[in-house]
């Protein structure tokens, strides 16, 4: 039974990173209708920025404040540099498009950062932490949660927002009503630049540092988003805790190590299937 | 169309396994020897490449100081980012463009397999690869492909069980490996000394390289009661690995697989007072252990990094390997004299005896024979301390 608890916690933590990076997922899919690919990478490179800062002596959320910061500017710069020019071009010319910012972001990171495995400090005293989570697990879990609230709120009441869903549901008409949608599509790449660097940096202490870090986690936040609905930041959220917990028992008590990803894939796919917009997604409706 | 096809290749092969006397093997002239190899310069694992630019500023002193036998000695050391697919690519491009004269060093257990079966059936050598699987050294079924200037995986875990065996002789053992060829062949080390009492004594738990972490696994294996564990994996799942295991609170007898004995990238990571008491096996002098300050051959080895490489960290313990690895190649042509065929080549890289190579640990040789494919089979079990690796036994060997 302590075995069983532990596992079940240790894959809510490992949970908590994948929910916060199906967040950022499902930031730029509200906004824009695409996935991003790079996401993970750009991420990635927001936490170095926040490494460099730190041990240059800024302190820890002095730090984290300047690598959102980043994580936003060079996420609309992206939109507006690179991604603007393929607004018009079919899907697969973008979903390239992304592949390509995954592997320069990769590589300028090696480049700069080198591919060594770094430790990342946490922000939460050791000393809370007990047997079966650490500090800074409940920390990561408590801060996803927080992120959560604070986009729902976003979303659902201030003016920027409903905007923002507007012009990703029906850009011609919200163009009509006077809302700037480039802007607004830039906006969301910001936003889910700065979720991502976030997701970046509470996982960094646990998974370590380094130009390769989010490759893994990108996978399944992939999965998370789905599962939950790539629609719906809360159904994200509730994917990535979802997605961790089976992967941990299923590989502990039912299929063992080696099929653990296979079986959470599987769950996905049976959920795609039964319901192809997720757990917690809306079916949107197209008329034709 | 498709007997057209065969009969280029058929032609091609022909004219590439023609019996070469010393003047007219691809690559060698009076002045040099041309020779190639693959490294991982972009990619995930572009940290290993430090190898490969040991190995070019390696020959480079060597070449200042005129070569074997009158030829300098020019790598070409290409990029294949780890991609198998990439290494047949590159290492063809070698062989038939650049018109080497043999392998050297290429890195790496997926893409030396990739170009295995290509350099056999070219009869081109294949040597001394980068890579610590058992698996190259099956000398009946490729004779031209002899394993790197390391001790296998193999022949490591054979070392650790032994201690278990002697030390703990009633301990319950739990494997956490990297699910491909690289942990495998520590399950099959471990068979190899356990037999019989493998199924009963041991437990195992496998990652993938896709996992975020490898928490769910040691919790799994510490409840399974095991009071010995070894850990395979590399660099980051190794610090990963080291911090969970001390903080659930588990006391195992405790072995490192030396693919992650990393001061910078795995124990600082972890914590250094958490990987305390851990053990793990090494078969080079170590340059940050001070006990080798007034050592000749250490000296040398400093003179020449900070001559030749000024810009690198030589913590990085690949500066070491290329520094034997390029050792253990001019010790083949030396003893091939004037003889360049491939053939005398592979006849000499596999016909050395005793040769102590000045970064190796005291009395660890490299020894090869028509029958045994494998340079170094011999290491010292080390322990850290909170501070660093300290050394303690006798060297063990990890033949059968």
């Amino acid at each position: 039974m302590e075995a069983f608890l532990h596992q079940f916690l240790s894959g809510l933590a490992n949970g908590g990173i994948y929910a916060s990076i199906g967040l950022a997922l499902v930031m730029i899919y509200q906004a824009t209708h695409h996935i991003n690919f790079a996401q993970g990478e750009q991420g990635m490179f927001s936490a170095y920025i926040a490494l460099i800062l730190i041990q240059a002596g800024v302190p820890y959320w002095a730090a984290f404040l300047l690598a959102l910061t980043f994580g936003f500017v060079s996420g609309v710069a992206i939109e507006r540099i690179i991604i603007r020019p393929f607004e018009q071009a079919p899907v697969l010319s973008v979903v390239v498009v992304f592949l390509g910012l995954l592997f320069i972001i990769n590589s300028l990171a090696g480049w700069l950062f080198t591919y060594n495995v770094q430790a990342f400090p946490s922000p939460f005293p050791a000393g809370l932490g007990g047997r079966y989570l650490s500090a800074h697990e409940i920390g990561m879990v408590g801060v996803t949660l927080l992120m959560l609230l604070v986009i729902y709120l976003f979303f659902r009441f201030t003016p920027l927002g409903l905007a923002m869903r507007a012009a990703a549901q029906n850009p011609d008409a919200s163009r009509l009503v006077g809302i700037r949608v480039g802007w607004m599509l830039a906006l969301g790449w910001g936003l889910a630049g700065a979720v991502g660097a976030i997701a970046a940096i509470m996982a960094a202490p646990i998974v370590y540092i380094e130009p390769n870090m989010m490759g893994g986690i990108l996978l399944y936040g992939f999965a998370a988003a789905l599962l939950g609905g790539i629609n719906n930041p809360w159904g994200a959220a509730a994917g990535g805790l979802i997605v961790g917990v089976i992967e941990n028992l299923a590989g502990a008590y039912v299929v063992g190590t080696e099929l653990k990803l296979s079986v959470a894939l599987v769950i996905i796919i049976v959920v795609l299937v039964t319901r192809p917009a997720g757990l917690f997604g809306y079916t949107t409706m197209t008329r034709v | 169309m498709r007997h057209r096809i065969w009969l280029v290749l058929a032609v091609a092969s022909a004219a590439l396994s023609l019996p070469a006397a010393a003047q007219n093997t691809p690559g060698v002239t009076d002045t040099e020897i041309k020779i190639g190899q693959t490294m991982p310069y972009t990619g995930p694992v572009t940290a290993f490449s430090t190898l490969g630019k040991g190995e070019i500023g390696y020959f480079k002193m060597l070449n200042d100081q005129g070569g074997v036998n009158g030829r300098k000695v020019n790598l070409i050391s290409l990029d294949d980012g780890y991609a198998p697919p990439r290494t047949v690519e590159q290492t063809r491009k070698l062989v038939e463009q650049e018109g080497v004269a043999f392998l050297f060093s290429s890195i790496g257990t997926a893409t030396n397999t990739a170009v295995e079966r290509y350099l056999n059936a070219n009869k081109i050598p294949q040597l001394f690869l980068a890579s610590g699987a058992s698996k190259f050294g099956n000398y009946k079924e490729f004779p031209w492909t002899i394993g790197g200037i390391q001790a296998t995986f193999r022949a490591e875990a054979r070392i650790y069980a032994r201690y278990i065996l002697k030390e703990k002789p009633n301990a319950k053992i739990a494997i956490l490996y990297q699910n491909d060829d690289y942990g495998r062949d520590y399950v099959a080390g471990l068979k190899d000394v356990l037999g019989d009492k493998y199924a009963d004594t041991v437990k195992e738990a496998t990652y993938e390289f896709t996992d975020a972490t490898i928490d769910s696994q040691v919790v799994s294996l510490q409840s399974t009661g095991a009071d010995a564990l070894l850990l395979v994996a590399t660099p980051k799942f190794a610090a990963q690995g080291i911090r969970k295991v001390y903080d659930i609170g588990w006391k195992p007898m405790f072995f490192l697989s030396n693919v992650a004995i990393w001061i910078s990238t795995v124990i600082e990571p972890a914590g250094v007072e958490k990987a305390v008491g851990i053990m793990s096996s090494v078969y080079v002098k170590d340059p940050a252990d001070p006990g080798w300050d007034n050592d000749p051959d250490m000296q040398q080895w400093k003179a020449w990094i900070t001559k030749y490489m000024p810009e690198v960290d030589p913590r990085d313990q690949n500066y070491v390997n290329s520094y034997n690895s390029g050792m253990a190649l001019v010790q083949v042509l030396k003893q091939a004299g004037n003889d360049l065929s491939r053939e005398n080549i592979m006849r000499q890289a596999t016909n050395i005896n005793d040769l102590q190579l000045p970064m190796m640990l005291p009395g660890i040789k490299m020894n090869t024979s028509p029958t045994d494919y494998f340079p170094i089979e011999n290491m010292q079990m080390m322990r850290w301390n909170g501070k660093q690796w300290v050394r303690f036994g006798d060297l063990l060997s990890g033949s059968l």
